[in-house]
């Protein structure tokens, strides 16, 4: 239904290390097909999913089934130095797949603190432990980092003949993310709301598309079981309780809701309700959307004027558009510039700019960016004579080009929200009736913050 | 945000020391160790073998001594021996049985850690004669007391399947897995369900059995059981075709809250369930209401898709691409969306601009032009090329918007860059097909970038362009000699262009292209090595020296307009894929049949591999395969005499002996009556133990969509051993129910049909043929004239022949034969004496099914002959023969 085989290999394709579930696929061949498809596919007709009839030609969508049925399918995801692939011979659920790829990349991560082709020759034992525990014939399992640390652990000094230990309760039960009988010496809880802002700007200064992809994440060093409930000032639920006009201060519509496998979900779709038993340490409670028109906080305007062979000038403006109460933290704003440039000199009124070759582009920072201020900075290049262009003619649309890339700002701003999300409560209700204390912050800062220069 | 570094990684776990042994006499060495009394050495040993094994040395001629360390309570040991088992057991399934004591041993040991591990691993080990010995432990494992052994073993009865499906069955595994549906543990729950539709999917069976009370305990476990639990849910319920449009309607308000989960795969399997149940809501008025509201649910977390990471975008992107087509509002208002982001991979940007075009209308065609444009100073040329396409698509799609469009590519031309000049003429021809005589002003500024043209396709495209606006061209010759310099070297689609196009422009401006078209000619029929290029020069020739006015009809004659493409699917293809969600299947756009091996055909007119798995099967005469065969129509004694002349009725086949069905024989047909398709079926209780009450019964995807409006079939009076009965089972016909089917292959009449009998819960299955008559519309009449006018336009390749003898006598009367069809919904359109042949007749027929196919039939009887000819002609070739087998049967039997 899922996946024949899972493994891993490095940039090359080279195995190593894998796992064949269901025993329909040669292991060996599939690898070395996939291998094949690194090195012979262009990089701009890869696909991350792709099929391999029985001939070993490699077919995208419109193609297969054209060489009759057969054959195997690849799904793959990469991370770091190494790629993690899927094959299957059936019609399987890619989605799950992928989700799944990305949860085990996870996994590996939590154990070893990285996923790389070191980090698996180091640890090849408890990844071919982990592997028979996450997926079973190919069915995903669990793959709860914390759980699964309960029974499989890289303890050296494991080795002890009572192997008394136990499946986890949490491994079958319908609290699967969380063990039992926890304890922490202070019972606390961070809450951070932290939204992102989307944003790509046309060349001509219109806002193409702004959008807030926001998180709230938890931090949970609760003991035992705790219920928890959260407040939050939306609007729904103000509705869905007829309260709306108690509401003290606004009440704001949250945008496709997701969260955490915790969240009793059909209980929210009922009244609204966010309760939860809450992981143990660090996880996503919930991510939302808020798709209303937001105006680009950090605005950026670029004057370029280039003189072929000789010299390229920038005038960059900025401006911050929040309220002048709140300051933007770590400010960086990076222009794209032709990658054959020399000589640079920079003037800026704030912060300081510097020239990265590496990346063909400069950064301009500024430490602390208060709202309602503008700033103007200046960069002065010089260009050879002769371009990289003019002497490589296939590269010369490249050579043109590649410097038009969008400008991006990242940025932070403490103690505000686009949104005017606003935590009501925090109830936390545990049998032992400890108390706990919530801990609730807001930031907003910069998610995919494009700019496109003229 | 990253979790903190947890001290495991580093310290002295490191096992990258296990890789580092390469002298000679290692396995020697490695014997010894793994013979060693310490403990630690065995472990590091065997750590060692496996580590040889993972960088894919050939360590097989361990194998005796590696088995000889799984007696052990260390488990960690246990499982590194197990995985160097289940990786050389193939090679090496003899000794593998020296293992099976262990395994046993293991799967009662008081661990359920080891419990599981030992039949996980046993399933894992594909040697055929251990799977004799996996029966004993997996079916105690699955009434294990721990819910981690029972989950362990549902999964493995799917491996057990995989290996030896009979095995399965005789131990009545299967009916142990149905029950865990029923288990108190989510997971177990989950697993079952896995292994359930998985075992369903490569038997082509219906294991899964959804009942009512099945479904509320998958809608109960949906909401308790770990997120792959509810995609596995999810995905079975996609596959369960709800009784009526109200148990639709209950099950989609169980998995809406779905939606809100952060697992995007659980978010697209619940997304396929809405929008396949959606299709069976019917489209009254408080219904369509509720369909708009559920429109509205769908769009938000299909936004959000796009915002996880780029291989699930990708597979996002591609089932949006089916959903737009199938219900285009979900997303008319969010095109912003799918704006492509400079660092976006290209996989990814590819598939928004198909979205994109799918979703350009008059009110957001500005935006979308500015962003087309924008991507075409883009540094990826395909992407590029897409783009300026793109454009084109949009000006071939909304007429109104056209102009803009071609302004944005003149624009584009003006850059001179060279493959976006390209790409933009060869979309400008499109848009001169689609919108002739009405942009010709433009011509000049193509004509400025002749010689930027170096691409065939480019090049074709403008020199069509040439040709076709010669008139309106001054120069239109001498741009076409430019070309003719080089005519020799061109692509033969080149080639073939500057052929037709001097040919128009002779035939519009005959005095000055005299010399031309005769040059072009000259190269075409005596240079040219290429067939097509000759064929065509030598038809343009004799056109122009017989008759040039013909010659004008021809070659200057009106083109036919083409067609926005960007809704292309075919909607049978779209129902079928929106039924695919998340899987395979939507990213490629083509069904499951067309890439995927079946083990036991499931649906097909190959039927017969299915046949012989199943020891049940009755060799009786079911109409069972070659559908060749017309014997598979004989006259069965069970029918019974002429009852009444002008009824329909089920042509009774035995379809179930007593032995397969615990004691209940069946006979079973088809027929309509009243306008509703009804299965008959006739149950002779043999000797099953109860009275027949109550059976339930469902049916497996078919060739004509056909599935019971009520799962429930009551026998009144109940049927005591012994004795026998009628039950009848409605049915409807819905897309849901529609097997798939391929094109130039004839239909499967077969309908599978499982039925529980809830007295003894004995579920059997059997398969009954489909007589075609029972789906024709009481609405096929059709006007003479269009009868003719369909009759002509039917290619002929899509006509079937045949002769049926031995028709009764009293069938032979030409006006009984047409009451008699009337009464079957085969409706008489004309007759007429064959012209020059004494006492020969030829009769019309027409007939329509429900689902809209259309057969038009001759029939020519001749006086004293106990014969008739049939001719049918139909466009849906697949289901011609059931027709003209429907056909036969009415002329035999009545």
């Amino acid at each position: 239904m899922v996946a024949s085989a899972v493994f891993i290999t490095d940039l090359q394709g080279k195995a190593i290390i894998s796992r064949n579930y269901r025993g329909d696929v040669p292991l060996t061949q599939v690898i070395e097909t996939f291998a094949k498809y690194l090195v012979e596919v262009d990089d701009e007709a890869k696909k991350p999913v792709f099929h391999v009839d029985v001939n070993g030609d490699v077919q995208s969508g419109e193609d297969v089934g054209a060489t009759g049925t057969g054959g195997e399918h690849f799904v793959y995801v990469s991370h770091q130095n190494v790629y993690l692939c899927a094959v299957t011979t059936k019609n399987s659920n890619v989605a799950l797949i992928f989700t799944f790829l990305y949860r085990l990349a996870q996994v590996f991560k939590d154990y070893f603190g990285s996923l790389e082709e070191e980090s698996i020759r180091d640890n090849f034992v408890v990844i071919y432990e982990l592997l028979d525990e996450t997926m079973d014939h190919g069915m995903p399992q669990s793959l709860d980092s914390n759980i699964l640390r309960s029974f499989i652990t890289q303890d050296a000094n494991r080795m002890s003949e009572d192997s008394k230990s136990k499946p986890p309760v949490a491994l079958t039960n319908a609290v699967s993310w969380r063990a039992e009988g926890i304890k922490h010496k202070k019972n606390e809880i961070f809450l951070d709301v932290v939204e992102k802002l989307n944003l790509l700007v046309a060349a001509n200064g219109t806002v193409l598309h702004s959008e807030i992809n926001a998180a709230v994440k938890m931090r949970s060093f609760l003991s035992g079981m705790p219920e928890l409930k959260l407040g939050l000032n939306d609007k729904l639920m103000f509705e869905a309780t007829g309260r709306s006009n108690q509401a003290k201060g606004k009440s704001i519509e949250l945008e496709d809701i997701k969260f955490h496998q915790c969240v009793r979900l059909a209980r929210f779709e009922n009244d609204r309700t966010i309760s939860f038993i809450p992981p143990d340490g660090e996880f996503d409670l919930m991510t939302y959307r808020l798709n209303t028109k937001v105006k680009p906080l950090i605005w950026v305007e670029a004057v370029v004027e280039p003189h072929k062979g000789s010299r390229i000038e920038y005038m960059i403006k900025t401006r911050s558009q929040f309220k002048s109460r709140s300051v933007a933290n770590n400010v960086e704003i990076i222009i794209p510039v032709p990658p054959d440039v020399d000589s640079p000199s920079f003037k800026s009124s704030v912060g300081n700019v510097t020239y990265l070759p590496d990346k063909d582009a400069i950064v301009w920072n500024i430490k602390q960016f208060h709202g309602g201020r503008e700033y103007l900075m200046r960069a002065h290049f010089g260009l050879p004579s002769i371009s990289a262009a003019d002497v490589d003619p296939d590269g010369k649309k490249k050579g043109e080009n590649s410097w038009k890339k969008p400008i991006s700002v990242n940025f932070e701003i403490p103690y505000f929200t686009v949104s005017g999300i606003q935590v009501r409560y925090l109830k936390i209700i545990e049998k032992s009736g400890y108390q706990a204390l919530p801990w609730v912050r807001y930031i907003t800062a910069n998610g995919d913050y494009q700019l496109r220069m003229a | 945000m990253a979790k903190g570094k947890d001290g495991g990684g580093g310290g002295n776990s490191n096992d990258s020391k296990y890789f580092t042994t390469q002298k000679k006499g290692e396995m020697h060495e490695l014997r010894m160790e793994l013979h060693a009394t310490e403990k630690h050495v065995k472990v590091d040993a065997v750590k060692k073998v496996i580590a040889s094994m993972t960088v894919g040395k050939d360590v097989s001629m361990l194998f005796t001594d590696v088995l000889n360390c799984v007696q052990t309570g260390n488990i960690e040991l246990k499982k590194l021996v197990y995985l160097y088992l289940i990786n050389y057991a193939k090679t090496q399934p003899e000794l593998t049985l020296l293992a099976v004591n262990t395994f046993v041993k293991d799967s009662a040991d008081a661990n359920p850690l080891i419990r599981a591990l030992a039949v996980r691993t046993m399933g894992c080990i594909r040697v055929d004669r251990i799977t004799e010995y996996l029966c004993e432990p997996l079916g105690r494992a699955l009434r294990d007391d721990d819910p981690y052994v029972r989950k362990t073993a549902a999964v493995c009865v799917a491996k057990l399947y995989d290996i030896a499906p009979e095995l399965v069955a005789e131990r009545g595994f299967l009916d142990t897995l149905h029950d865990l549906i029923s288990d108190s543990n989510p997971s177990v729950v989950a697993n079952a369900v896995a292994a359930l539709s998985e075992i369903a999917e490569s038997s082509g069976k219906d294991v899964m059995k959804v009942s009512a009370a099945v479904l509320q305990k998958l809608l109960a476990a949906l909401n308790e059981c770990t997120e792959w639990g509810q995609v596995f849910i999810l995905d079975s319920l996609a596959k369960y075709t709800p009784a009526d449009g109200r148990e639709a309607e209950g099950i989609i308000e169980r998995v809406t809250p779905r939606l809100q989960h952060a697992n995007s795969a659980v978010v697209m399997s619940a997304v396929k369930v809405i929008l396949s149940y959606m299709e069976l809501m019917g489209s009254s008025n408080i219904r369509s209401d509720a369909i708009r509201s559920l429109t509205r649910k769908l769009a938000p977390p299909l936004v959000t898709l796009l915002n996880s990471e780029p291989e699930i975008q990708y597979v996002a992107l591609r089932n949006i691409n089916l959903i737009v087509q199938k219900r285009p509002h979900i997303l008319e208002n969010e095109i912003k969306v799918f704006f492509c982001k400079y660092n976006d991979p290209i996989y990814v940007k590819m598939e928004k601009l198909e979205i994109i075009i799918k979703l350009v209308s008059e009110k957001n065609i500005d935006q979308v032009l500015l962003e087309l444009k924008e991507y075409s100073t883009e540094v990826d040329v395909d992407f590029v090329r897409k783009s300026v396409s793109a454009i084109g698509r949009c000006a071939v799609k909304l007429e109104r918007a056209a102009e803009r469009c071609i302004g944005v590519l003149l624009e584009l031309i003006q850059t001179k860059v060279n493959y976006v000049v390209q790409e933009s003429v060869i979309v400008i021809k499109d848009i001169f097909r689609r919108y002739p005589n009405r942009y010709e002003s433009i011509i000049a500024t193509l004509c400025d970038n002749l010689d930027t043209l170096d691409e065939p396709l480019a090049k074709a495209s403008m020199i069509w362009i040439i040709g076709e606006y010669a008139e309106r061209i001054d120069n239109a010759d001498e741009l076409l000699d430019t070309f003719l310099e080089t005519f020799e070297e061109e692509d033969p689609a080149v080639q073939l262009q500057l052929l037709t196009a001097t040919v128009k422009c002779f035939l519009k401006n005959p005095e000055d292209t005299q010399d031309m078209v005769q040059r072009v000619l000259d190269l075409a029929t005596e240079e040219s090595d290429n067939p097509d290029l000759r064929d065509r020069g030598f038809i343009y020739w004799r056109l122009l020296s017989t008759d040039p006015e013909a010659a004008k009809m021809v070659v200057l004659g009106d083109k036919p307009v083409i067609e926005d493409d960007t809704f292309r699917l075919d909607p049978g293809l779209l129902n079928v894929l929106i039924g695919q969600i998340a899987t395979l299947s939507s990213v490629y756009h083509k069904p499951p049949e067309a890439f995927v091996v079946r083990r036991a055909a499931g649906i097909s007119a190959d039927d017969d591999e299915e046949d012989d798995d199943d020891e049940n099967y009755e060799d009786g005469d079911t109409g069972e395969g070659d559908l060749l065969d017309m014997g598979g129509m004989n006259i069965n004694d069970s029918r019974g005499a002429t009852a009444s002349v002008y009824e329909t009725k089920s042509p009774m086949n035995k379809v179930c002996g007593a032995e397969k069905s615990n004691g209940i024989e069946v006979y079973a047909g088809f027929r309509q009556v009243n306008g509703t398709i009804r299965m008959e079926m006739q149950m002779n209780n043999i000797s099953s133990p109860a009275e027949i009450q109550g059976l339930a019964i469902q049916l497996n995807k078919n060739s004509f969509g056909l599935s019971p409006t009520s799962q429930q079939i009551s026998c009144n009076p109940p049927i005591a051993p012994g004795s026998s009965g009628i039950a009848t089972v409605e049915l409807v016909v819905t897309p849901n129910m529609l097997a798939p089917q391929s094109a130039n292959q004839p239909a499967s009449p077969q309908v599978q049909i499982a039925i529980k009998n809830m007295q003894t819960g004995t579920v059997f299955y059997f398969a009954v043929d489909f007589n075609l008559e029972a789906l024709f519309s009481q609405d096929g009449t059709m006007e003479r004239s269009v009868f003719i006018e369909s009759w002509k336009s039917i290619d002929d390749r899509n006509e079937l022949y045949g002769t049926v003898s031995d028709i009764p006598p009293e069938n032979l009367d030409i006006d009984t034969v047409i009451n008699k069809f009337k009464a079957n919904n085969i409706f008489f359109i004309a007759r007429r004496p064959v012209p020059n042949a004494e006492g020969q007749e030829v009769v019309y027929f027409f007939m329509r099914t429900i689902t809209q196919m259309e057969f038009l039939a001759e029939l020519t009887f001749k006086q004293g002959v106990t014969a008739c000819k049939i001719c049918l002609k139909t466009e849906n070739s697949s289901y011609g023969l059931l027709a003209k087998q429907a056909i036969e049967y009415l002329l035999r039997d009545f």
